[in-house]
């Protein structure tokens, strides 16, 4: 449960208080586990063969890149904090009551620039009329929006120059700093292999050498370009409109992705230890272990998910409003809402992985390096360890790519459906759930349902593609069920 | 009737454009067989397949022709082509039950190439398939011709992969490893088969095989190809009698049979060069003894210093040829002196019986047992190599692993295995802990016998560890250091992953492994099965300098009579799980008592011309 | 293969026994009859004689899992999960909230479900199998590389956004079909056919990609290469060898699509308000009606159980190696 942690005591109260999230410590976690892994295989060169195989596939380093940057997003949104409110000398400091995160410090702006309804991407104007006095006589009139567009004079003539000025500016900025990257690159390389940097230059747009770097330098060229412009536009607009409460849908859909991004890690992560211990103990032991281990795992494999979830969600909710004092504040509700939801979703990966895992152990047991150490009378439990467990780590991995799209998409349809993430959460199932009610308006709400599109869109295809070019990099029977 | 001219094959690869094949012609006649011989990696099977034009998808003819007759297959669009494949080419392939569609019945598969052809439908069609059947010697064709593949044994899969192939009656048949998969009684049946078929229809065979024997036994010419170049051409008789290239000379030396007893092998240092580059020079130069910088720097092209008989090599050369150095003669003193048989056998099995339990009915309940290992008995003494030798299914290997107790669990094991003074049946763990310091095992695959995830060193370091627990750090890494110099590894290999070694290093990594808790007795398994010809040599060179220095026991399980000839002091022969003949190697190899033990020596093809061959 | 199928048939009444424990665990353990009635009579404040009271109605006045006051075996039997148990076995469910048959409302509500979930089923193998078999017909050309960029962006899309845009499209702009609604047959076609087409666009994406990694390495197998030197042309080569011995992986993924058709009637049902089993299970879970998510979960997981058995019968027609051994 969240709980704050003490900052260093001095005297002067410090300008924030370090909240971290359970959630917060999965992602860390999960960070932390990758970069000890990226460690290991680079030291293992069995390991690093194959897994770069993996990054050299064009699609497959681009898609990586895209995944890193979502994740970037996703890790900023995980560093809680609550401001400081009131720091007078002599006096307690105080706290804000709410969590914020760095995500919502860099879109402050975004966040406080609450409209009072719907307003389309771009917009200087509300979507709808609103009845106002003019000169003593009430008309209903398109009111200027409040956070946009209002450093438009004359706007209906300023606007189309206004707005393609700043898709410039943002273009030529997007591109300085991708520029930026690529001359850094550049750099590295030439001092790493003794080469000049015209060299470099040339091997690089040539895309020599092994990695396809031109391909990741280049979607990193296309992000900054993207990202250039949506900032040079969000600084004077809503640019991807606002929704029903006139939140600002950039800032809504960014929050979305840390909740997919912890759904589709934490769900395999959870319940990845049992799976893990269970398949190497079934496929290594054999006999009523393993009669026991698949007996357990048909049935859970047995029970439809979707009703599982349904099932839990039910129960959990009854839970809760039957031990509210367990639950004090609605942001532990929330959360546990989220992580019993992870964990019921990792039941039905658990039983692909654990499968998967027991098939693999079942072949590798015959081996005859694990047949050498049993001549050597090493023991089961090292056998299982350092002969077995290591053997299947890839797999690990592995499936935590391959669900992951499948669990973002998951998350969606449940939430839609009313059993998956708390309906005050920011998700991109609660996103379509509200955005399903505004296309049916007269005139129709799109922009609500092409924002979180372009985003999962985004998201699920690079995580698709990534998880193609490990598949295709490990052996792919193993892997496509 | 067939013609290459210049074929060039290309595969894209990860590695880039890898040409196994490059430059190959030759000329088959009607009614000929003719045998490519080659390692692996030598680019005959894909030689074969350009053929018939069955490359892998990443894989192309780059260059040259394949002449049928007059027509170049090379141009022909892939529905020409289709006429040309089971009509005029038939193929039979190396693993028969592989290449049998599993679930279609064998009658349909053949009845199916028997309407692409012919002008045969239905019940005509069948009825020539049981014909077929019966011809390729299918016990009960009529029966049988609604088997499924899995219901036949590997020898009569490979009768109906003959029959299929010949069932539009082609004019040439490619064979591409078609026994490799086969025990050497069956090997034989079916090379008499296709010779049989070959005499009574006067088709062409072109036949791949890496086996020396196989080639002294049924083909009219030979060509021997390496790392994708054919580097010798010439008629049977002329190739055995006297090879010219290097490389096929010592081939020829490096395979192990009788004569080469107390003499160590011809081995071939280095391997085969990868084929993702272009050569300067002659592409066996870096293995050759008698490479020159002309060797190394100028191409070679195919020489006849005989009449039909062409090699490629500057020896052969009208022009300055290169002198070929005299190999180093054969080490005599390799053989050891012949000490006196210690009293007391090392280890001593008496009445051993291996039985795996079946399951069956609905509660999966053992009803019964089938017994893979039927009262074997036998003693090895120290420093000896007793060879246990059978086809695939006689229990040897069953034996050797009820005897390294790595059976305990999941078979019935009886009897009594007796290890110096412990009985290692009944041994507790601790004992056997004990006694398994005196016995080691080396497997056959050397790509899966070594953990992927562990350092040679650590691989080494794991046994001494767990078997030797008062061996401290230092003394251990002493010990690795010694291991690796011993079994001809430099020190580097220490630091390294098992897949940055070649298949024959691994197996020298397997090897130190088994060494380096100083058994008395180590089992090999088919240690040298999985290698090719020349790395074979070096390891059997290995194991017999190490028994030579070190006195240590083997029990050598194969199915390979070369080796067993080579290498055995005394022999056990296994057929179906018993003991039919054991006895000393000499008496036994030149006296078979028992009909089976006199069936398999028969059986085993000699890489030598014999008299009694019929031609 | 006798012994094999009833072998199958009984370990799937085992799977049955362990799915219901593990539901009634769920069920029973973590809220309390007690709870489960005080949340049925309204809030805390409830008196325990209306709470004892309604316990006894639904007959959850015994102990869980074990009755110590019974005599011999009614320890074990005169407990909570033995009769609930029982009643299920005789498919008697109990009622709903509102007081219907649960019984009842399943067998009205299969109907609808199974008009949309057969022809879903049906259309999305046969065109997965068409398509892909189409695909390795110009494998590792352009179009096989442009056929899988075509899943690939499928299979990322929710298919959330299929139903939406499609009801937006279809629905409201060209107003071709209706928006929501269901009507017994011969009416039921009108109704079925913007579901059927939203969800198998949704599902052809990863099906297809899976068929054709199978038929890829059905392909690359020693059978294919000995059909090819018979002079098989590569139609006859798909058809006839490699598709059928591509049934087995084929079956068990055909299997695996059951569960991903009852989160497609789940979501579908209650968007086009069609009256199956799906908008059964949301209306039970917006009721808080725990009877109705249980014998919706058990029904569930019978049918998954059934399926399972039927995908191992097939296993034996289509591979002669279960079936004669």
């Amino acid at each position: 449960m969240p709980g704050p942690i003490r900052a260093s005591g001095c005297n002067k109260a410090p300008p924030v208080k370090i909240v971290t999230l359970w959630t917060d410590w999965v992602v860390f976690f999960v960070l932390a586990a990758l970069c000890t892994y990226i460690w290991r295989v680079a030291r293992t060169p069995h390991l690093a063969v194959t897994w770069r195989k993996a990054f050299l596939s064009a699609p497959g380093s681009a898609a990586a890149t895209v995944l890193a940057m979502f994740v970037a997003i996703g890790v900023i949104d995980s560093l809680h904090y609550r401001p400081l409110l009131e720091a007078a000398p002599g006096k307690e400091a105080v706290y804000a009551p709410e969590t914020l995160s760095l995500l919502d410090h860099l879109l402050a702006a975004q966040r406080e620039g609450k409209e009072r309804s719907y307003s389309a991407p771009l917009a200087y104007v509300a979507f709808e009329k609103e009845a106002v006095i003019v000169n003593g006589e009430p008309r209903r009139e398109y009111q200027r929006l409040a956070h946009a567009g209002n450093h438009l004079q004359v706007p209906e003539q300023d606007w189309a120059g206004d707005i393609s000025r700043r898709c410039l500016v943002g273009a030529v900025l997007g591109l300085l700093l991708a520029a930026l990257v690529v001359a850094a690159y550049l750099l590295l390389v030439s001092r790493r292999q003794q080469i000049e940097l015209g060299l470099a230059w040339q091997r690089l747009r040539r895309g020599e050498g092994r990695y396809p770097v031109r391909t990741v330098l280049a979607t990193v060229a296309v992000l900054c370009l993207l990202w250039g412009v949506v900032a040079q536009l969000a600084g004077g607009y809503h640019v991807f409109g606002t929704d029903r409460v006139g939140n600002d849908l950039l800032y809504v859909v960014l929050k979305s992705l840390r909740t997919a991004l912890v759904i589709g890690t934490m769900s395999t992560l959870v319940t990845m230890p049992i799976a893990v211990g269970l398949g190497i103990m079934a496929g290594y032991l054999r006999g009523w272990v393993d009669e026991v281990i698949q007996y357990l795992y048909t049935v859970i494999n047995s029970i439809p998910y979707v009703l599982l979830i349904a099932a839990t969600v039910l129960i959990l909710m009854v839970f809760i409003e039957n031990n509210g004092d367990l639950f004090p504040t609605s942001a532990q509700r929330t959360d546990a809402r989220l992580f019993f939801l992870c964990v019921i979703l990792g039941m039905t990966s658990w039983t692909d992985l654990c499968r998967l895992i027991r098939g693999e152990v079942i072949k590798l047991r015959e081996a005859e390096y694990i047949q050498a150490a049993q001549a050597f009378g090493v023991s089961t439990w090292r056998i299982l360890s350092v002969h077995l467990l290591p053997n299947v780590m890839h797999l690990i991995l592995i499936s935590l790519v391959i669900n992951f799209s499948g669990l973002v998409l998951a998350e969606a349809v449940l939430s839609y459906v009313g059993i998956g993430v708390d309906p005050s959460m920011q998700s991109f199932g609660t996103l379509i759930n509200t955005a399903r009610l505004e296309l049916s308006r007269e005139p129709a709400v799109w922009w609500t349902l092409a924002t979180a599109f372009v985003f999962m869109f985004s998201l699920v295809l690079s995580a698709n593609l990534f998880s193609d070019a490990i598949r295709d990099a490990f052996d792919p029977r193993a892997i496509h069920k | 009737m067939l013609t290459l001219e210049a074929l060039r094959t290309e595969i894209y690869s990860s590695q880039g454009i890898v040409t196994p094949v490059d430059g190959v012609s030759l000329h088959i006649q009607p009614g000929e067989t003719f045998a490519l011989v080659g390692e692996s990696g030598s680019g005959k099977s894909v030689t074969a397949m350009s053929i018939a034009r069955l490359l892998p998808d990443n894989g192309r003819i780059a260059g040259g022709d394949v002449k049928l007759g007059e027509t170049g297959l090379a141009d022909l669009s892939e529905r020409e082509m289709r006429h040309y494949r089971g009509r005029r080419i038939g193929m039979i392939f190396q693993e028969p039950g592989t290449s049998l569609n599993a679930v279609l019945t064998v009658g349909k598969q053949i009845v199916e190439a028997i309407e692409t052809h012919t002008a045969l439908r239905g019940e005509a069609a069948r009825a020539k398939a049981v014909d077929w059947l019966r011809r390729v010697g299918i016990p009960e064709p009529e029966r049988r011709i609604d088997s499924y593949a899995f219901q036949l044994s590997g020898g009569q899969k490979q009768r109906v992969m003959i029959a299929l192939a010949l069932a539009a009656e082609p004019e040439l048949l490619i064979a591409d490893e078609p026994t490799t998969a086969l025990d050497v009684t069956v090997q034989k049946q079916i090379l008499d088969l296709l010779l049989d078929l070959q005499r009574e229809r006067g088709m062409a065979i072109l036949l791949i095989t890496h086996d020396l024997g196989v080639v002294a036994q049924v083909a009219d010419r030979v060509g021997i190809m390496y790392a994708g170049e054919l580097v010798e051409l010439a008629s049977k008789e002329a190739f055995f009698s006297r090879p010219l290239h290097p490389y096929a000379n010592r081939l020829l030396g490096a395979l192990p049979d009788v004569d080469k007893r107390g003499h160590l092998l011809e081995a071939i240092a280095g391997s085969v060069p990868p084929l993702n580059q272009t050569f300067a020079g002659c592409r066996f130069a870096p293995r050759c003894h008698s490479a020159t910088e002309r060797c190394r720097s100028e191409l070679p092209a195919m020489y006849e210093p005989q009449p039909a008989h062409t090699v490629r090599c500057f020896a052969y050369a009208a022009e300055q040829p290169v002198a070929l150095q005299e190999r180093p003669p054969a080490e005599p003193s390799a053989e050891l002196a012949r000490k006196a048989r210690a009293k007391a056998p090392l280890l001593s099995v008496d009445k051993l019986r291996v039985r795996f339990p079946i399951r069956s009915g609905l509660l999966q309940r053992v009803t019964g047992y089938v017994d893979a290992v039927h009262e074997v008995s036998f003693d090895l003494y120290p420093g000896e190599t007793l060879a246990l030798v059978g086809e695939s299914g006689s229990g040897k290997t069953t034996t050797g692993k009820a005897i390294l107790q790595l059976l305990r669990g999941t078979a019935v094991v009886d009897g009594v295995a007796r290890l110096g003074d412990v009985d290692l049946m009944h041994a507790s763990a601790a004992e056997l802990k004990r006694a398994r310091r005196d016995i080691q095992i080396i497997f056959q695959d050397p790509f899966g016998s070594l953990n992927p995830r562990m350092r040679v060193g650590e691989i080494l370091e794991e046994g001494i560890q767990a078997l030797r627990p008062e061996i401290d750090g230092a003394g251990r890494r002493q010990r690795i250091a010694a291991l690796l110099d011993q079994v001809g590894l430099p020190l580097a290999a220490r630091d390294k992953y098992p897949h940055e070694f070649s298949g024959g290093q691994r197996q020298r990594i397997a090897i130190a492994r088994a060494l380096a808790v100083e058994p008395k007795l180590i089992v090999c398994d088919e240690p040298t099965s999985a290698l090719d010809v020349s790395v074979q040599a070096q390891i059997l060179n290995l194991l017999k300098d190490l028994q030579r220095e070190l006195g240590v026991a083997y029990l050598f399980i194969t199915h390979n009579i070369g080796v067993v000839e080579y290498l055995a002091d005394h022999i056990a022969v296994m057929q179906s799980g018993r003991i039919v003949e054991v006895g000393a190697s000499g008496s036994l190899l030149t006296a078979p008592n028992h009909a089976y033990t006199q069936t398999l020596l028969a059986a085993v093809p000699r890489a030598k011309l014999e008299d009694a061959v019929p031609a | 293969m006798i012994n094999y199928l009833i072998r199958r048939v009984i370990y799937s009444v085992l799977v049955l026994a362990g799915i219901n424990l593990v539901t009634f665990f769920l069920f029973f353990s973590v809220n309390t009859p007690d709870d489960m009635a005080r949340l049925q009579l309204g809030g805390k404040r409830v008196a325990a004689e209306a709470i004892q009271r309604w316990k006894a109605e639904h007959g959850y006045d015994k102990p869980l899992y074990f009755n110590p006051q019974a005599e011999g075996v009614g320890k074990l039997t005169n407990t909570v999960f033995v009769e609930n148990s029982v009643g299920i076995l005789r498919l008697d469910f109990g009622k709903t909230v509102e007081g219907r048959d649960i019984a009842w409302e399943l067998g009205q509500r299969v109907g609808p479900t199974l008009a949309m979930a057969t022809p879903v089923f049906i259309v999305t193998v046969g065109l997965s199998i068409v398509f892909a078999l189409g695909l390795m017909l110009f494998r590792y050309s352009y179009l096989d590389t442009l056929g899988v960029v075509v899943l690939v962006v499928l299979m990322s899309i929710s298919s959330l956004f299929f139903i939406i845009t499609g009801q937006f499209v279809f629905g409201r702009l060209m107003a071709v079909m209706p928006l929501s609604g269901f009507s017994p047959p011969p009416g039921m076609f009108k109704f079925l056919v913007l579901p059927v087409v939203v969800y198998v666009l949704s599902q052809l994406g990863p099906d297809t990609r899976l068929y054709r990694t199978i038929f890829l390495e059905e392909l690359g197998k020693d059978y294919v290469r000995t059909a090819r030197a018979k002079g098989l042309s590569e139609i006859a080569i798909l058809l006839r060898h490699v598709l059928r011995n591509s049934w087995i992986p084929i079956i068990t993924s055909a299997g695996l699509l059951l569960p991903v058709l009852l989160v497609g009637a789940i979501v579908l049902e209650s968007f086009f308000g069609i009256p199956g089993l799906g908008s059964f299970t949301i209306d039970g879970i917006n009721n808080q009606d725990f009877s109705v998510v249980r014998a919706m979960v058990f029904f569930g997981s019978f049918v998954y159980v059934l399926t399972y058995l039927l995908t191992d019968f097939a296993y034996a027609w289509a591979d002669p190696r279960v079936r004669l051994q």
